[in-house]
């Protein structure tokens, strides 16, 4: 079972991202589950969200405490949420930051472990495509290419199916394009 | 849905009660005779009656007689001897009297 | 069987499409946390001309289950939904609903009680409406509630039931949660729900629903009707969910269990987190314990004699219960089990454990304790009889 555990701030796409792994798993004919961690839902506080992904069914139904993949939507969250808390020994972190993969090591203090560790500046691609600093369309084109989920002309597809049924064309392509280049820019480290 | 007698509501058994007590026979109110609740009867005395059906409108029982839009009489079965009658009628034409039992 | 399509729907989201797919008559309900997103969704089948549906949008939801009390009353198929607070205020309505045997559907959607102010999963909600004399169900994740939704006016309205059925599932856990959800054809749904007529109809009839009895005549008698039609509601219930299987696939019981066979430890739970136990159980098995698992589905009225048979010839019985009745011997689900065990005269040991008020996680180590003490239990080794197996800064008594 893959379990990713989603940080973020309020109004940063943290649901949506989480939610949006399940159509590719239901595409993919696997088990799924995507849920929120439902507080004070206030824009800016600090949130989670979790996805679980798996070829059989899934029972368990608390909150990811042995996370796979930490997927962190705000670098300023270093230091103010510990969200290395659980992430198994061989685990994925992928934030959005526009420092490299060994400055996060550094700033983490995590340089012997065995964690890999991904970065993508997923707000700034987002400001230059979508025009908004919402940064969770960027991180799923990062993290489709750091888990290898599945191929990115699949969840380009999707992306822009889903997308479709809310938003106007441009924010649609905007959102893809975002996808399509933190797939390309993301750094491993 | 069954049709029910409802005078014998009281004795019914656990499955003689319709579903949920949903009542449908109209106007059942009729078969529960509230005359014996009275202490005063109305009497109404036809040599003053001007036939105005003050006592008709007024009466919270229905219980006026009515027959070709002419007052005829009281439904002592229903009236509780409320007075309300008595009191509304412009002419005095209905006086309380102590109701005796008669049966 | 038809072929059916699979989407990723939160809970929320699978009732809805449920409820679209039903059309009922009329629906009337007001919005609360985590219920609202049912209704938002619905209000949208109803504004772009999906449904047929009166939507009423009441004040409160006392006026909710009023307006649907007297549209059920009049011979319209009616539903609600509602969470919590919502719940505890149709309280009086509840056992009108029930009284007047209405075949009303209400879906709550599981939330803790306040004080304190809390928007998290629990059962104390429905607990509270326990005595109403609802059908009750109980759901462990979307698919369930959709399924159970479906399901729900083909009980409620059969002519041996007329009672109203509430369908409960656990707030975000499953609400809010995506889930894979196996959807239905429209025609399929239409055809098994099927039309509606009520064998009493106001407007064609006179009809006077909720007589006053003044005297103590027979309310008595009443009440006693109305307990017999819940107790014989069982059987009804379980053709429903046989029949729901032909078109689904999906067979449902009001009991659910696994390895119960040769279980000695069996847990015992319902909602959405009988998958956590699930997974405690299987990993027992595997290390060669003989731990078992019964999860309730129909819970009012209460499958007792069932729960019996299958409960005894364990050695130990650990009841999961999300709600608490302060005061009591054992929380509501626990007292139910020791009930149906003791008048078939069988005395074992039985844990009670407190878990998930206000949307506490329950920890699979916690499981796994619940599991230790169990086994100690059944080994004839001292156990404790309740216990809060999630509280914080200090040692669990």
């Amino acid at each position: 079972m893959l379990e990713i555990r989603w940080h973020g701030r309020g109004g940063q796409g943290v649901v949506t991202a989480a939610k949006f792994l399940t159509d590719i798993a239901l595409f993919q004919n696997k088990y799924f589950q995507a849920f929120p961690e439902y507080g004070p839902e206030r824009m800016g506080a600090p949130i989670q969200a979790f996805t679980r992904i798996d070829d059989n069914p899934i029972n368990i139904r608390t909150g990811i405490r042995r996370p796979d993949v930490v997927a962190v939507l705000d670098a300023t969250l270093i230091g103010t949420v510990d969200f290395l808390n659980g992430l198994k020994e061989n685990g994925t972190i992928l934030i959005n930051t526009p420092e490299p993969p060994e400055a996060i090591r550094r700033v983490l203090n995590i340089e012997n472990k065995p964690y890999k560790v991904f970065t993508v500046n997923a707000t700034h691609i987002a400001l230059e495509t979508i025009g908004r600093p919402i940064p969770n369309t960027p991180m799923i084109g990062a993290l489709v290419k750091a888990l290898n989920l599945a191929p990115i002309e699949v969840v380009l597809e999707f992306l822009e199916k889903s997308f479709s049924k809310k938003f106007s064309e441009e924010i649609v392509r905007g959102n893809v394009d975002a996808a399509k280049r933190a797939y390309e820019e993301v750094q491993e480290g | 849905m069954k049709k029910i007698d409802i005078t014998r509501i009281q004795e019914f058994s656990p499955e003689e009660h319709p579903i949920g007590g949903h009542i449908q026979d109209a106007g059942n109110s009729e078969l529960y005779k509230t005359g014996s609740w009275k202490t005063f009867m109305p009497e109404i005395d036809f040599s003053k009656c001007i036939q105005c059906l003050y006592c008709f409108i007024y009466c919270p029982d229905s219980s006026i007689l009515v027959e070709e839009g002419k007052v005829v009489g009281v439904d002592y079965d229903h009236c509780k001897g409320c007075g309300i009658c008595a009191a509304e009628c412009p002419k005095d034409a209905i006086e309380m009297k102590e109701a005796i039992e008669e049966e | 069987m038809d072929k059916q399509k699979v989407l990723a729907l939160t809970g929320n989201q699978a009732v809805a499409h449920a409820m679209k797919q039903i059309n009922p008559d009329v629906v009337a309900a007001y919005p609360i946390t985590p219920q609202t997103t049912i209704m938002e969704e619905f209000s949208n089948y109803v504004a772009n001309g999906l449904v047929d549906t009166e939507l009423v949008r009441v004040e409160s939801e006392h006026s909710a289950m009023s307006a649907v009390i007297g549209s059920a009353a009049a011979g319209a198929r009616s539903m609600t939904a509602t969470s919590a607070q919502g719940l505890a205020l149709m309280w009086e309505e509840l056992y009108i609903a029930s009284g007047l045997r209405l075949p009303i559907v209400l879906v709550n959607v599981n939330r803790a009680l306040s004080a304190p102010i809390n928007i998290h999963c629990d059962h104390s909600d429905a607990m509270g409406a326990r005595d109403s004399g609802w059908i009750m169900i109980f759901n462990e994740n979307a698919q369930e509630a959709y399924d159970a939704t479906i399901m729900a006016f083909k009980i409620a309205e059969n002519e041996r039931v007329f009672l109203p059925v509430m369908i409960n599932f656990d707030g975000f856990t499953i609400s809010h949660s995506i889930d894979a959800v196996s959807i239905l054809d429209d025609d399929v749904v239409k055809n098994f729900v099927g039309d509606y007529k009520a064998p009493y109809n106001m407007l064609e009839t006179p009809t006077t629903v909720g007589a006053f009895d003044s005297l103590g005549g027979f309310y008595y008698e009443f009440k006693k009707v109305q307990e017999d039609a819940l107790r014989n509601s069982l059987p009804v219930i379980q053709e429903v969910y046989d029949r729901f299987a032909e078109i689904s696939g999906r067979h449902y019981r009001h009991l659910e269990t696994e390895f119960i066979e040769d279980a000695e430890i069996v847990f015992v739970i319902m909602g959405s987190l009988t998958g956590s136990v699930r997974e405690i159980v299987h990993e027992a098995r595997r290390k060669g314990i003989k731990a078992g698992l019964l999860k309730v589905r129909t819970y009012r009225p209460f499958p007792e004699k069932e729960v019996v048979e299958i409960l005894k010839n364990s050695k130990a019985i650990v009841v999961f219960d999300r709600a608490n009745s302060p005061g009591a011997s054992y929380a509501p689900l626990c007292s139910d089990i020791t009930n149906a065990l003791y008048k078939e005269r069988f005395i074992k040991p039985v844990v009670n454990v407190i878990y998930g008020l206000g949307g506490r996680d329950l920890e699979l180590e916690e499981i796994e304790e619940a599991l230790k003490i169990g086994i100690d239990a059944s080994n004839g080794k001292e156990y404790p009889e309740k216990i809060w197996i999630s509280i914080k800064g200090k040692e669990v008594d």
